[in-house]
């Protein structure tokens, strides 16, 4: 009897699995089961791959499969558990270098069992393709999450004909790909050598593009390991594997277009790397001053406001501040403010990095406004808080064409009667250029570590009441 | 045919038509394949356009899991793999692991923070 359907009905299930929990995804009162019903269709899959009826083709070996799931559980089980809320862009770039590894892997097995002399180009492609992608996004991840724990510096890893040479690349390893797909006479050498040229390509693709711009970048590589999953998915011919790996491509692929919408700049642009060099923008008027604020005269003027937007930035997550941010939340609330948060699409290090920190401090998640909602908002707010966020509240970008951010739609915080904004110093934000907010009239600067200054305003707070 | 300059160095290759059989050869081959990828891409679009905002870093998270289904492929090697196949079944099960650690690290990883979400309710 042939017992092959069930398993492949096995693979239907956990499909389905799949796709339904990624669409319960979209409420965040379904997402916990969405979540386990993706994971449960994952075993399912796991389970029927495992006890698939291969006939004679079969060696058994479940010493190593099982070995190897043991192990990979143990380590992924640590890993997430033990992972702060804060460093969530590297971990995700870390998983997601795995998948594009196993991805390169499997091509250069596949790739060497196939033996010399084999014309079929559409399985050699394959093949080849699930190769180059593994491999790109995998060392692509790997320097995305050394940028993330501060381990690179952007700039000396940049050279200054950066795109050229990345298109060069692309095109090199482009063509090796056809090449080794029509011909598997190119011997063991030259394989290497692609695979390697491949790796570089991820390290060099990735190298000009840091800062603000890692959303964009984290999405990408997160599609690109769902696409050399689905073409793996074409070696084995396993359906399975195209529908979970398309719908990975799918996903990063929005979320790196909502990114680059949200920062009103092209892929293309942001790949790169068109920040940073771009001119001074505004012509800094050098006589213009900032005003600091004194913490008690903050801590009066937010908890005698009615409305107060807090914006916070990549400076919060930094400054793990978000658990004292709450803090002053609560202490404005029980004074009757209205507190709510403003959240830019692209602020932190990826998409929805705000929301997840703020979550974990137990800010209600209806307490978040997006992009629109806080401008509405901000229309008749009286005081505004901006911890650690720069660029996506820079009025240049509204005001000032020659800006290299002109266009970019921002958080218009200066339409609030008043704004206190969080900073370590006068430096620049990500893009390099000079932010008009700081010598707004009605902005107070308040100078210090974010956590340490939201300690001292809550206390000052505390002191009023 | 653009493309046709980049084989010439290819020996025993007449471009223009074997890059031409090839491609009809490939298509021909995976037909339902390439029908099943369409639909899918449909599909992933439509689902993932209506993810809000503020689920934005557990969808990428949880979407990183799934892509761990390249793990099927590493299973699926081994047990194909001779028995005294050292390099292919060492190879596979390092893939295995590494693919399993996206699995249960991301849908793991992702729980942890749909947690959060979900206690805010209240």
């Amino acid at each position: 009897m042939n017992t092959a359907i069930w398993f492949d009905l096995a693979y239907l299930i956990g499909s389905v699995g799949i796709v339904w929990g990624l669409k319960r995804m979209s409420s965040p009162d379904s997402a916990g089961a969405g979540n386990t019903l993706a994971a449960i269709g994952m075993g399912l899959a796991i389970v029927a791959a495992v006890f698939y009826p291969l006939g004679d083709a079969d060696k058994g070996n479940l010493a190593w499969i099982f070995g190897g799931l043991a192990l990979g559980s143990a380590v992924g089980y640590v890993l997430a558990k033990k992972v702060a809320m804060t460093s969530m862009p590297q971990m995700v770039s870390l998983l997601n270098g795995m998948g594009g590894a196993t991805a390169l892997i499997l091509g250069l097995v596949e790739y060497l069992r196939i033996g010399p002399d084999n014309a079929a180009f559409g399985s050699n492609f394959a093949v080849v393709f699930a190769l180059l992608v593994g491999s790109v996004s995998f060392s692509g991840s790997v320097l995305a999450y050394l940028k993330l724990e501060g381990k690179v510096d952007d700039k000396k890893i940049t050279l200054s004909f950066h795109s050229v040479f990345n298109l060069m690349l692309l095109a090199l390893v482009l063509g090796g790909t056809l090449a080794l797909s029509y011909s598997t006479d190119w011997g063991l050498g030259l394989l290497i050598l692609f695979t390697l040229l491949a790796l570089f390509y991820g390290l060099s693709f990735v190298a000009p593009i840091g800062g603000a711009d890692m959303p964009v970048v984290i999405s990408l590589l997160n599609s690109f390991t769902g696409i050399s999953a689905a073409t793996a998915g074409f070696v084995y011919g396993n359906l399975m594997m195209i529908v979970g790996g398309i719908l990975v491509g799918a996903s990063g692929t929005i979320l790196t277009l909502m990114m680059c919408k949200a920062m009103n700049r092209s892929l293309w642009n942001v790949i790169v790397g068109g920040f940073g060099t771009a001119a001074a923008g505004v012509a800094s008027d050098s006589n213009q001053q900032v005003k600091s604020v004194g913490l008690t005269d903050a801590a009066i003027q937010l908890a005698y406001s009615k409305t107060v937007l807090v914006v916070p930035g990549y400076g919060l997550a930094v400054a793990q501040a978000q658990k004292v941010c709450k803090e002053l939340d609560e202490l404005l609330e029980a004074n009757g403010v209205d507190v709510r948060y403003g959240i830019h699409p692209v602020a932190g290090r990826m998409p929805g990095h705000m929301n997840v920190l703020l979550a974990e401090a137990d800010v209600p998640y209806l307490k978040l406004l997006d992009l629109d909602e806080a401008n509405d908002f901000l229309k008749q707010c009286d005081a505004v808080v901006v911890i650690g966020a720069n660029d996506v509240v820079n009025p240049a970008a509204e005001r000032d064409p020659s800006s290299s951010i002109y266009g970019m739609p921002v958080l218009k915080v200066w339409q609030a009667k008043n704004t206190i904004v969080m900073k370590r110093s006068m430096g620049k934000g990500y893009a390099g250029i000079e932010n008009p907010l700081f010598f707004e009239k009605n902005t107070y600067m308040l100078f210090g570590d974010a956590k340490q200054t939201l300690q001292a305003l809550v206390a000052e707070v505390k002191g009023l009441g | 045919m653009k493309f046709a300059g980049l084989f010439v160095c290819i020996p025993n290759l007449n471009p223009n038509a074997a890059l031409m059989n090839a491609l009809i050869e490939m298509l021909s081959a995976n037909y339902l394949l390439i029908f099943l990828l369409v639909f899918t891409v449909i599909l992933g679009f439509e689902i993932i356009s209506k993810v809000p905002t503020v689920l934005h870093t557990p969808l990428m998270s949880g979407s990183n899991a799934i892509s761990g289904i390249v793990i099927i492929g590493a299973i699926l090697l081994i047990r194909q793999s001779p028995s005294d196949a050292w390099f292919e079944l060492t190879a596979g099960m390092f893939g295995l692991a590494l693919a399993m650690v996206n699995v249960v690290g991301g849908f793991v990883v992702t729980q942890r923070m749909l947690e959060m979400f979900k206690k805010k309710k209240k």
